[in-house]
């Protein structure tokens, strides 16, 4: 048997070993939060390793209404954090994405003085740590009342959403052919109408799988909740929620549940759009 | 996301472009202005010029409870923030982010590799698995970070149940700040932290490794072939050095963001038994010690250590040909 053949046969057996490695390390988490989430905490006490929830445990969602129950009824409310970060969520995805879609245009479509550097600034930022913008913005938001509003934690996400936006969309508006938008033009539209006629229309995946993530970004943030709105449950959003949840009195099983709830809408979103996000996500680094 | 050689396009050619009347070019400069005033503005008001005032801050000598009749002009300023902050362990703590840093990247992209050479030709189930593979990084982390904890909670987690299974003790994977893997002696908590790190973001490495994979041209694998080159051999030869860029440009991206982060860590030891970190520093002493100018201090520190940090990698490290 030459090299060759042995190294072949080898990489056979390596690469499906490799693949129930990667399916384990990424589905048994997935299978465990969920088991966890409808199992008994006495019985998860009792016996660590029996972690599939029984028929009686998986019907009665239990843990589930205790989550989502208001906290005057005895339960967690979760309700409120769903919404709270929702409202968050939605405003930011509308804001970044109509005002990323404007900047992206401008920056991969026209000519004007400082083109570059604007949009090298507005990309710069993308990468800048948000752990130095979190003190002034703490000291100033505090300072005007906006700390402890939801509308002053979606101000921040804006600014972290709207670099990568702009990054993504200009990316894909410079891949629409520009003939189109010439022959548009040749036939009389003005630049407005083009925009809104072809553009657009063109690059509706693109602004899909833009809002996707800017929506993943904005639900799954924790360091701003937590900064900002520590002291108002009223206003925590779902992860600082979670977070401040995951103390000694609440049983893991609840949070469990929890965690479900935050990570669904994600983990929907995503497998509906898979394809538009790993596309949109890539669009970038696959080039040249 | 970054475009690793994204060319630029065929745009501007000099001698095709049309004859456009001058207005309709100062159209278009006014309609770009007004398109993209507001995203600056925002981005404006929101970074920069926090930026301006962190460094005023930094200088000052500020309480939490003095915020109301904080004056950002005043002209009291001092050193005094940058002296705390850089005393006592600030060596090691600086130290220990730049590792967490370096291995958590490593790990990422050294399992995003795996992956993406495990999964890069067509077999059933393989856009199930590409989906799954995904689910560390489009998870929340509060809720994986939670999953982790719940996961290797000495009482009732499923790691130790395993581990007692075979006949081990239970391990408090989290508050042990040295511990054994294997008989050999490592920093436990922070391990974890560092796997934790690598776990979550390898997708992020994947998914750009396999788009590289997936470009490759056919014909290079199929000639070696038949020049009798070995799997292992056209991996080295063939493969590796068309990677170098995009590991590059991967590797700068996740260094850049594992370096500042501060979720991962503090949510899952809350930067107990030797995981402390930087960014969770400066939020103590903001919650804990109350003192917001040490904390502004320390994070311009932060931000003035990664931009250093970086000059030198692009002036030695980084390969010219992957620059985006």
């Amino acid at each position: 048997m030459n090299r060759n053949l042995v190294e072949q046969r080898v990489l056979v057996v390596a690469k499906w070993a490799s693949l129930a490695f990667f399916v384990f390390i990424t589905a048994f988490p997935l299978v465990y939060m969920i088991a966890l989430s409808f199992k008994d905490i006495g019985k998860i006490l009792q016996e660590p390793s029996n972690f599939l929830p029984s028929w009686d445990e998986l019907s009665g969602f239990e843990t589930y209404r205790s989550v989502l129950r208001s906290d005057s009824e005895g339960g967690y409310g979760f309700v409120k954090f769903i919404k709270n970060s929702a409202i968050v969520a939605l405003a930011t995805v509308i804001i970044t994405v109509t005002l990323g879609t404007l900047a992206a245009y401008a920056a991969a479509r026209l000519n004007f003085f400082g083109k570059r550097q604007i949009s090298a600034i507005i990309v710069l930022v993308y990468l800048f740590p948000a752990i130095v913008l979190a003190i002034p913005l703490f000291v100033v938001f505090s300072r005007i009342g906006l700390r402890d509003s939801l509308a002053g934690l979606s101000i921040v996400y804006l600014a972290q959403t709207i670099p990568v936006a702009l990054y993504m969309l200009r990316t894909y508006f410079e891949t629409v052919p520009k003939e189109i938008e010439e022959a548009a033009m040749a036939d009389g539209c003005g630049r407005l109408a083009v925009i809104r006629r072809v553009t657009l229309p063109l690059s509706a995946p693109a602004i899909a799988s833009v809002s996707l993530y800017v929506f993943m970004i904005a639900w799954n943030e924790f360091l701003f909740a937590f900064l900002f709105l520590q002291a108002e449950r009223d206003r925590w959003t779902l992860p600082l929620g979670l977070q401040q949840l995951d103390t000694a009195e609440v049983a893991k099983t609840v949070l469990m549940a929890g965690s479900v709830i935050i990570s669904v809408p994600i983990i929907i979103l995503f497998f509906v759009a898979e394809r538009f996000l790993t596309e949109g996500l890539t669009a970038g680094g696959v080039k040249g | 996301m970054i475009g690793a050689g994204a060319k630029a396009g065929p745009t501007d050619v000099p001698g095709r472009r049309r004859r456009a009347p001058r207005s309709l070019a100062k159209q278009d400069a006014r309609i770009a202005y007004a398109f993209v005033a507001p995203a600056l503005l925002v981005v404006l008001v929101v970074v920069a010029v926090p930026i301006v005032w962190n460094i005023a801050l930094s200088f000052q000598d500020l309480r939490l409870i003095e915020l109301q009749d904080f004056n950002f002009l005043s002209t009291d300023v001092s050193l005094d923030n940058y002296r705390r902050v850089t005393s006592g362990g600030f060596r090691e703590l600086l130290l220990r982010t730049f590792v967490y840093a370096i291995a958590g990247t490593s790990v990422a992209l050294l399992l995003g590799l795996w992956a993406a050479l495990v999964v890069r030709k067509a077999f059933p189930g393989q856009r199930l698995v590409r989906g799954l593979l995904l689910f560390p990084y489009v998870v929340p982390v509060v809720a994986a970070a939670l999953l982790w904890r719940t996961m290797l909670n000495p009482q009732y987690g499923i790691i130790n149940s395993w581990l007692e299974g075979l006949g081990g003790q239970p391990v408090n994977f989290l508050l042990q700040r040295d511990g054994e893997l294997f008989g050999i002696k490592v920093p436990m908590a922070f391990t974890v932290v560092v796997l934790f790190e690598g776990w979550r973001s390898f997708p992020f490495a994947f998914l750009f490794i396999l788009a590289r994979l997936q470009a490759m041209p056919q014909e290079l694998g199929e000639a070696a072939i038949v020049d009798g080159a070995t799997p292992l051999q056209r991996f080295r030869h063939l493969v590796m050095p068309e990677l170098k860029a995009v590991f590059a440009t991967i590797f700068l991206l996740r260094f850049i963001w594992t370096f500042n982060a501060f979720d991962e860590v503090y949510l899952l030891t809350a930067g107990a038994a030797g995981t402390e970190l930087v960014s969770i520093e400066v939020v103590n002493w903001l919650f804990g010690r109350l003192n917001v100018g040490a904390a502004a201090a320390l994070s311009i520190v932060l931000a003035a250590t990664l931009a250093i940090t970086l000059a030198v990698y692009f002036k030695w490290f980084y390969p010219k040909e992957s620059l985006a």
